[in-house]
């Protein structure tokens, strides 16, 4: 009892570093911490002066170095300041959510971000409606909200031998909190006419960027966000509004969305034309996402620093739903073992798994795969070349998004290498 | 009896002279909704009045530049694509080159296109005339039209395109079922 106070009293003379471990009660290795290295009411670290900066918006640790890359050999930005792909950093993300700053982001092609006054900005809803409506943003925020986790990907999100990490293979997926009104609500407002089965949604920018998609989506989930993680919906995401089409192709969540036009037809405008096919497969496939999982740690370009214990860590998700299951295999994919999710999984979003690992320190390869709740599996390269009765060959590629396995190498030096190189 | 009065109830939510739930959003005018609507569906129905011809076109790709990204009469060779096949028509579209105006299934797609997106830099400054000359050129470019046709509101949308009905219609999509029917992954 009595050291325990002294303990204490120590701790709170040793000022605002130790500030967050007295809430917790660590008295242990808060002690071993002051005996050792600093004696007295000295303090272990130098110490960050407030600024304006700091107070209004806060910003992580200098010894925080996680930062996006340019996707797909096209830098980000270019010599004239537009952005094409860039991928976020998955082999340092922890939990489910992407800080808003480091969210992936594509563009159609290399573009400039428009700078949109909310104050200005509306959305029109018109075409086959009894009553075509514009709203303003302030008029959006009167309605009926949601709040969902959502995950985005990229249909550029493919995963090949030459990639060093997760970042390069898988980064161009990530997920977010959004809030927003949902789309059926507002054609609800509108009135959908009978012959409306398809709709067009139109952004803001450079090429205002239209996508068809079915009027079943709009009013199954579509969600028109203007939060994003807390906050407004950032500007690199499509502030401040932008349509989330859940499990859908990156290219559909139109950001800056202006405009939805109620239809008839596929209208085959400007991306429609990207996803023009020959093949019907390969045409469906490119709609909606399926099942996917990646081990983030260890992933390619770690290094573990010995045999022993490690937690195996990665994401998950599916356009299909919620993830039902996910398995790990530590042996190259001969045995599999279930993993662990943090938190419930959600439709559409990302989820953290887990598996805990001993590693014997012994070469190896190390896998995950996942299925989601209407019992869509991950498959193989191998398995999907099968499956269309095609060669197989390493870097086969799979049609539609690729949602196949991907194998993480474990050498001896305990280095973690792309396992499909 | 119970029955005919829920039919009763039906046909009212079901017609237009059912009210607004939460009364959110503004009546937009005709005049607001036409000069905001810029999307060009396969019957042409949004086109504006306006006409052009290929060379009336070629003159526009000088002037407004696109010869320095897409090369002179779109052969390529610049930054962005080549708008003109090197291939002739006994080749099947599918094994031709993947240019927008030649394999599009439809003419007002080429139309939308350019004039969304087109020029780099200057988008959206087009006027209908210089779109319906553009789009005559790079159709005539690839042998799609004749050099002297005039593409207009009521000839755009009937110009037959090299892939005629030779590619895929998506599957219908439904909440809860998996992106390709039997597909188990």
């Amino acid at each position: 009892m009595d050291s325990k106070r002294t303990n204490r009293r120590e701790l709170l003379k040793g000022g605002a570093a130790l500030a967050g471990g007295l809430t917790l009660g660590v008295p242990v290795h808060a002690q071993e911490h002051d005996h050792a290295i600093v004696p007295g009411n000295q303090n272990a670290s130098p110490m960050i002066m407030g600024s304006k900066e700091l107070i209004e918006y806060g910003q992580r640790s200098k010894y925080v170095t996680s930062v996006r890359i340019s996707h797909g050999g096209r830098p980000s930005p270019d010599e004239f300041g537009k952005v094409m792909h860039v991928a976020s950093p998955l082999q340092d993300s922890v939990g489910t959510i992407t800080p808003s700053s480091l969210h992936y982001v594509a563009t159609t092609r290399g573009s400039y971000m428009p700078d949109i006054d909310p104050k200005q900005h509306t959305l029109l809803i018109h075409g086959l409606v009894d009553r075509p409506l514009t709203f303003t943003m302030a008029d959006l925020k009167r309605l009926p909200s949601v709040t969902r986790l959502h995950f985005i990907e990229c249909a550029g999100n493919r995963h090949n031998g030459r990639q060093k990490n997760v970042q390069e293979s898988h980064g161009m997926t990530s997920c977010s909190e959004w809030t927003g009104v949902l789309l059926s609500t507002l054609l609800k407002e509108c009135g959908l006419k009978g012959s409306a089965t398809w709709f067009v949604a139109e952004g803001a920018e450079e090429v205002k960027g239209a996508s068809s998609m079915p009027i079943a989506k709009a009013m199954d989930d579509c969600l028109i966000a203007y939060g994003m993680n807390g906050e407004a919906v950032r500007p690199q995401n499509g502030f401040p509004l932008r349509l989330m089409a859940p499990g859908f192709e990156g290219i559909f969540h139109t950001k800056y969305l202006r405009r939805i036009k109620i239809v008839d037809r596929y209208y085959m405008n400007y991306n429609d034309y990207g996803h023009l096919d020959k093949d019907p497969k390969e045409a469906a496939l490119a709609f909606q996402i399926g099942p996917k999982s990646v081990i983030t740690h260890p992933s390619g370009d770690q290094r573990l620093p010995g045999k022993g214990f490690y937690e195996i860590s990665g994401l998950a998700w599916s356009g299909g739903g919620a993830i039902r299951t996910v398995e790990v295999s530590t042996d190259g994919g001969k045995k599999w073992n279930r993993a662990e999710f943090k938190g419930t999984p959600q439709r559409m979003a990302h989820v953290r798994f887990s598996y805990p690992w001993t590693w014997d320190g012994n070469e190896t390869e190390i896998l995950s795969r996942c299925t989601d709740e209407i019992g869509q599996q991950q498959p193989t390269r191998e398995q999907v070349a099968k499956y269309w009765n095609e060669p197989f060959e390493r870097n086969y590629r799979v049609p539609g998004l690729d949602n196949s396995v991907m194998p993480w190498k474990i050498a001896r030096d305990g280095s973690v290498t792309n396992g499909l190189a | 009896m119970a029955s005919l009065r829920l039919v009763a109830i039906m046909l009212l939510v079901g017609s237009s002279a059912f009210a607004q739930t939460y009364g959110v959003g503004r009546t937009p005018s005709a005049d607001e909704i036409r000069a905001l609507d810029i999307s060009i569906g396969p019957t042409g129905e949004e086109l504006p009045l306006g006409r052009g011809t290929a060379k009336e076109g070629a003159l526009v790709f000088r002037q407004k530049g696109c010869v320095g990204c897409h090369g002179a009469a779109g052969i390529g060779g610049g930054p962005a694509p080549a708008l003109q096949s090197k291939q002739g028509p006994e080749v099947p579209i599918w094994e031709r080159e993947r240019i927008l105006p030649l394999r599009a299934p439809f003419a007002t797609t080429v139309w939308d296109f350019i004039n969304r997106g087109m020029p780099l830099g200057n988008e959206g400054t087009l006027k209908p005339d210089e779109v319906y000359a553009l789009t005559a050129y790079l159709l005539f470019l690839n042998k799609v039209i004749p050099e002297d046709e005039v593409l207009d509101k009521q000839s755009l949308p009937k110009v037959k395109m090299p892939i005629g009905d030779d590619y895929a219609r998506l599957p219908v999509w439904k909440s809860g079922t998996p992106r390709l029917q039997g597909y188990p992954y």
